[in-house]
């Protein structure tokens, strides 16, 4: 797939993502404020999703527990300038820091077992990681949550000035990391490293045959996975202000993964694609689904849910796997 | 109370506990023995078995006992039909691809909680027991209906066992759980066993329901934390063993209970999906299971 590109391709991927990216940067001018903040918003759970993608995508694991990774890097970040007043900037490395050590602790455990163990272990951990969320209430404070105040949320090095509750300066800040995210999954799915991956995906036994340390390189996916789930999870408690337990329950391991799917698993731009199409389908579908039904208490929960199985049954290879097998050859 | 009556209470209410579980639990580890797909939607099928109860004990007025009789009859029939319509509609199709399932049966989990929000509503409600018979214990009276939800369970996981090992069905069922190749080839219409299997499952989760939902009230979002439970049972007694899955569920049942009793009910939880998460670390095969062929 990735492999051996022409000249020719190579200018086109590459072109194809800086072109996303700098429409993205041209799209803050123009967009009305409502979906700048949108927009900001899914470009931070993209990157989550990015990260879910590696570890899904390219190496064909299937974890249902990304949202400790997440809650790792929220509360990791968070809670620091919470309670002990830490400034952002070392926060945000704190938050990063935790998530990618509890993604290498848990893919050391899990990935000792296959298949649908591996997701039964994972989803166990992170249930443990939600409920501890919940126990230490007097710290996080459950499902009510934490509100960081607006002196907590700014960056100030020398002239450097950073508010993130400027809607303007959040968007930057998501941005560059979505950038920075997007290119780092591109730059691991053409790499040897990458294709590795992709090996250990289709047959895991002939990859070992080959000589290739699969338990390594799976590990590796899971940490480098984790750690941009983190990243996510600490962006979005400094953009965005708010850390719950919400975040650490199934629900966003369950999410990234349906982004994923949306998009197109094993693709470098499907993460992006399927988390903005599914937020704005949620948002319409709920809107118009409740003008039409007022009474019928629709919720998010339903939408995921048919979104779901009518991938599954009819459009498993997502929105840039199907491009991908029907028209463009060479996307990553 | 003493700390003797004390640990008493907190065994009796392990053991009812530990009695839904099993059925439950049953019902996960018989799709997964015979199907080799992990349903996740099966807490749901259990929410919906306690919601449908509750429906079907308010259609009916005079003796609570009619009304319970009534939901215990129809309301594990009318969870195995969507079951069932959920196995040909949407697995089937998926041919059983074990994440592809996963996957389907989340978005199925989403669905039926969707549906009981909308049809049921946000509140809990309780079912009526169908008697209420205070045994009475040297220190302490205990619900009478709870000593006969063991007794149910104990009657109910009996039931399955001959017809696992006693009849046409359960031959055929084995059959297809040891080798669904030869069982084809020997015309067992596997296809069709599949979709039973199915239905069996979430009717085994149904009936539980309707024996919990006098003790515990119905509600949509009830179906996540006996998931989880299921889960753990049926790992540490191994996956598709109908003896470990019974141990393992009087084991965990029975901790549970009595860890709930004596500390915090989170930090139990958390000790317990802890450690059953390290069982399946270091000893993926169940404790009580052979390592898979």
């Amino acid at each position: 797939m990735s492999g051996h590109l022409s000249a020719r391709d190579d200018m086109r991927v590459w072109g194809l993502h800086f072109g996303l990216i700098a429409l993205l940067f041209a799209a803050q001018y123009v967009l009305p404020d409502y979906h700048n903040g949108v927009i900001a918003r899914v470009m931070v759970l993209a990157l989550f999703a990015m990260g879910y993608n590696v570890l899904f995508g390219y190496t064909g694991l299937l974890s249902l527990g990304h949202s400790m990774f997440f809650a790792a890097g929220l509360y990791g970040a968070g809670l620091p300038i919470y309670h002990f007043g830490v400034h952002p900037l070392p926060a945000f490395a704190i938050g990063i820091g935790c998530g990618t050590a509890l993604a290498l602790l848990v893919g050391a455990l899990a990935l000792r077992t296959t298949g649908v163990a591996f997701m039964i272990v994972t989803l166990m951990f992170a249930q443990v990681a939600y409920l501890m969320s919940l126990w230490l209430g007097e710290w996080t404070r459950g499902d009510e949550g934490l509100t960081l105040s607006r002196d907590e949320r700014i960056i100030e090095i020398g002239p450097m000035f950073l508010d993130m509750t400027n809607r303007d300066t959040r968007y930057v800040i998501a941005w560059a990391l979505f950038s920075i995210g997007l290119g780092i999954t591109l730059l691991i799915a053409r790499s040897r490293f990458g294709r590795v991956l992709v090996a250990i995906r289709e047959n895991e036994e002939r990859a070992r045959m080959l000589g290739f340390d699969t338990f390594a390189n799976k590990l590796a996916s899971v940490t480098i996975s984790g750690a941009i789930a983190a990243t996510a999870g600490a962006a979005y408690v400094l953009l965005f202000g708010y850390m719950g337990s919400t975040f650490a329950s199934i629900q966003y391991s369950i999410l990234p993964l349906l982004w994923v799917l949306l998009g197109g698993a094993a693709t470098t731009l499907g993460p992006f694609f399927g988390t903005l199409l599914m937020f704005y389908l949620a948002e319409l579908s709920n809107d118009a689904l409740n003008a039409w039904l007022p009474d019928a208490r629709l919720n998010q929960i339903g939408i995921v849910g048919v979104a779901l199985i009518l991938l599954v049954l009819f459009f498993p290879k997502g929105l840039f796997g199907s491009i991908r097998e029907r028209w463009l050859k060479w996307l990553p | 109370m003493a700390f003797g009556p004390h640990l008493l209470l907190a065994t009796l209410e392990g053991l009812v506990m530990a009695a839904v579980l099993a059925l439950m639990a049953l019902g996960l580890s018989l799709v997964f023995g015979v199907m080799r797909v992990v349903n996740v939607a099966h807490g749901e099928f259990f929410m919906l078995g306690a919601v449908l109860a509750w429906y079907f004990s308010t259609l009916v007025t005079g003796h609570p006992a009619i009304g319970f009789l009534l939901a215990l009859v129809l309301s594990p029939l009318v969870v195995g039909a969507i079951a069932f319509a959920a196995e040909r509609l949407v697995l089937r199709r998926i041919h059983y691809n074990p994440e592809a399932t996963i996957v389907a049966t989340i978005g199925l989990l989403y669905v039926l909680q969707q549906a009981a929000l909308t049809f049921y509503g946000p509140d809990a409600n309780p079912v009526v027991p169908p008697f209420n018979y205070r045994v009475l214990l040297p220190w302490f009276g205990y619900s009478g209906y709870k000593l006969a939800v063991i007794v149910a369970s104990i009657l109910l996981i009996t039931l399955t066992w001959l017809v696992l090992t006693r009849t046409k069905i359960g031959l055929v069922m084995r059959a297809t759980q040891y080798d669904r190749e030869t069982a084809q080839a020997f015309g067992i219409p596997v296809d069709r066993v599949y979709a039973g299997v199915f239905a069996l499952g979430a009717m085994l989760a149904a009936v539980a329901a309707v024996l919990i939902v006098p003790i515990q009230q119905a509600h949509y979002l009830m179906g996540t934390d006996p998931l989880l439970l299921s889960f753990i049972v049926v790992i540490i007694g191994g996956l598709g063993s109908l003896r470990g899955t019974v141990v393992a569920a009087l084991l965990i049942g029975v901790s549970d209970g009595v860890i709930s009793v004596f500390f915090s009910p989170t930090l139990a939880k958390m000790l317990a999906t802890l450690l059953v998460a390290m069982v399946l670390v270091f000893r993926p095969q169940g404790l009580f299971g052979t390592a898979a062929r």
